[in-house]
């Protein structure tokens, strides 16, 4: 039993540990610094960057309440708001590119209303936030939802019975006992934002220096320089792996000094 | 074994036999074409299979390029229609390829804009106004290529202001990986004005598009070959399949498709 367990778990990490292994032997580190080095790359680094901090932030800020109102409430359609949310894990990136473009595009349902405030989305970074936003809100609000279920109801009634307001009791108690949780969600939702390709390039097109994020660069190096496409490749890979370690190793941690900094002296 | 039960069985990935032995299974034609065949092969390769029961065409659509470096790698293509002759000599220069490789069809670029013409474009020298939409095919792609050598072209002709090529390539907003993209958001409406091969404008984009043509003098044109690929396992019926596509049938169906014949002579067909 033992022994067939280990050759499935072997096959699984061949699987999950093979591409990642060969990517990286395929290029020596004097090739990948001298890319890293190059104005388009950085460009695409920088973009990428920015685009998928501000899509985590908006996912955070609006997911919250969402996630909060799922765990803590029962309500009609419940079921119904939980598919819609979840819908974008399973629709195939490109179909939600298509589906922004018809509802935020300058001929969508909600173009007009966007740009009678002046707000472009097609083309802009600011399209390449929304599209990262779309597909990564369903990663951040079932992880904080399940941490927000796994609070003990004790510590919420507690509170209650001290007369705290619900926002205070949310900002003091559930949140800091969920932190693990949300730190969690935040960090899958944005490594999806990272790699987010199929939305960005549908729905916010392929720019230098606007739209085009790294996943968009290694995809257009790939159509004529393989080299270059497999450094871009490689460096993405080391980033990701990097801000994954640390989050693995992180949040423990950080969630120990927070609660700690929030305990009352003695 | 009852229906429900097949698909079941299926769905878990277990084999199930068909329980009345049907004739062999017909051998698969791996035709790897670029993206622009899509429309003209999906009928060749209708009238194809009409002719041959015992076979069935199977297309891969994409960017010559895509579709090259997927060769390279080991992909099964039994036939490969490249946009450009580029990315042909890149699959002969690795030995994949049998043979010449003839021209069977060319094509020409046109501009596209929305029926809606949100950039009031009445003609091409409009393309250099500020704040156009301009979408074009990105420069590893060979329409890419071809789009920015027309502009470069209509620089120097008559009536096309100084630095033509130059402005309208900065009110470039999206470099796209294929031409059916740059198709898709003029179509939408969200591009101002998009270059693409006079085939792509099909019966149902030409619904939502209008076409400025582009000079012959100023015109690229696009010149497709095509090959058997060396490895191929049905050598016999990729070559079939090409002598299909050069033969009257297929200039027939290539030409309904907005293509124009291989030979430059021939007149071209005015839409």
């Amino acid at each position: 039993m033992g022994a067939i367990a280990g050759v499935l778990a072997g096959l699984l990490l061949a699987l999950l540990g093979l591409p990642v292994l060969s990517l990286i032997l395929h290029i020596s580190p004097g090739v990948l610094l001298d890319r890293l080095g190059e104005p388009l790359v950085l460009q695409a680094l920088r973009l990428s960057l920015i685009t998928s901090l501000s899509a985590t932030a908006t996912v955070v800020v609006l997911g919250l309440p969402v996630a909060y109102l799922l765990a803590m409430h029962e309500f009609r359609g419940k079921g119904l708001l939980e598919a819609l949310i979840d819908l974008p894990m399973v629709l195939p990136p490109t179909v939600a590119g298509v589906a922004l473009l018809t509802a935020f595009g300058r001929n969508g349902l909600a173009g007009h209303a966007l740009g009678a405030l002046g707000i472009t989305l097609p083309f802009t970074t600011l399209g390449v936030v929304v599209a990262q936003a779309f597909v990564a809100a369903p990663f951040f609000i079932g992880a904080a939802r399940a941490g927000f279920t796994e609070v003990d109801r004790k510590y919420l009634d507690a509170a209650a019975t001290l007369h705290a307001s619900p926002v205070r009791a949310f900002v003091t108690v559930l949140a800091p006992l969920a932190a693990p949780a949300l730190l969690a969600g935040a960090a899958t939702g944005w490594a999806r934002a990272l790699g987010e390709f199929g939305a960005t390039i549908t729905f916010a097109g392929n720019m230098p220096g606007v739209t085009q994020t790294m996943p968009l660069a290694v995809y257009l190096a790939l159509q004529s320089d393989v080299d270059a496409a497999i450094a871009l490749s490689v460096l993405l890979l080391l980033f990701s792996l990097a801000v994954l370690l640390t989050i693995r190793l992180g949040p423990a941690r950080l969630t120990a000094l927070v609660l700690r900094a929030r305990r009352p002296p003695p | 074994m009852n229906t429900a039960l097949r698909l079941a069985l299926a769905l878990l990935g277990v084999p199930v036999l068909p329980t009345h032995p049907a004739e062999p299974a017909p051998s698969v034609v791996n035709v790897f074409a670029a993206a622009s065949l899509t429309e003209a092969f999906g009928e060749i390769g209708r009238t194809f299979e009409q002719g041959h029961p015992e076979l069935m065409v199977q297309f891969n659509f994409a960017g010559s390029q895509q579709l090259a470096l997927q060769m390279e790698q080991g992909a099964p293509a039994d036939v490969f229609a490249s946009a450009d002759q580029r990315w042909m000599d890149f699959v002969k220069n690795k030995d994949l390829i049998e043979g010449e490789a003839p021209v069977f069809a060319r094509n020409r670029l046109v501009v596209i804009v929305p029926k809606t013409n949100p950039a009031r474009i009445q003609g091409l020298p409009d393309l250099v106004r500020r704040g156009t939409k301009i979408v074009l095919s990105a420069e590893a792609v060979p329409v890419g290529r071809y789009s920015r050598e027309a502009l470069a072209k209509l620089a120097t002709a008559e009536g096309y202001p100084a630095g033509y090529d130059r402005r309208v390539l900065a009110n470039v907003v999206s470099q796209e990986e294929n031409v059916k993209s740059v198709v898709a958001k003029v179509q939408l409406g969200e591009a101002d004005a998009g270059m693409v091969y006079r085939s792509d404008v099909t019966p149902a984009v030409a619904r939502y598009v209008r076409v400025f043509e582009i000079p012959d003098e100023s015109n690229v044109i696009a010149e497709y070959p095509i090959a058997v690929v060396k490895s191929s396992r049905h050598p016999e019926a990729a070559q079939a399949f090409v002598d299909l596509v050069r033969s009257d049938e297929g200039l027939r169906i290539l030409r309904q498709h907005g293509l124009l014949p291989p030979t430059a002579a021939a007149p071209a067909p005015r839409p």
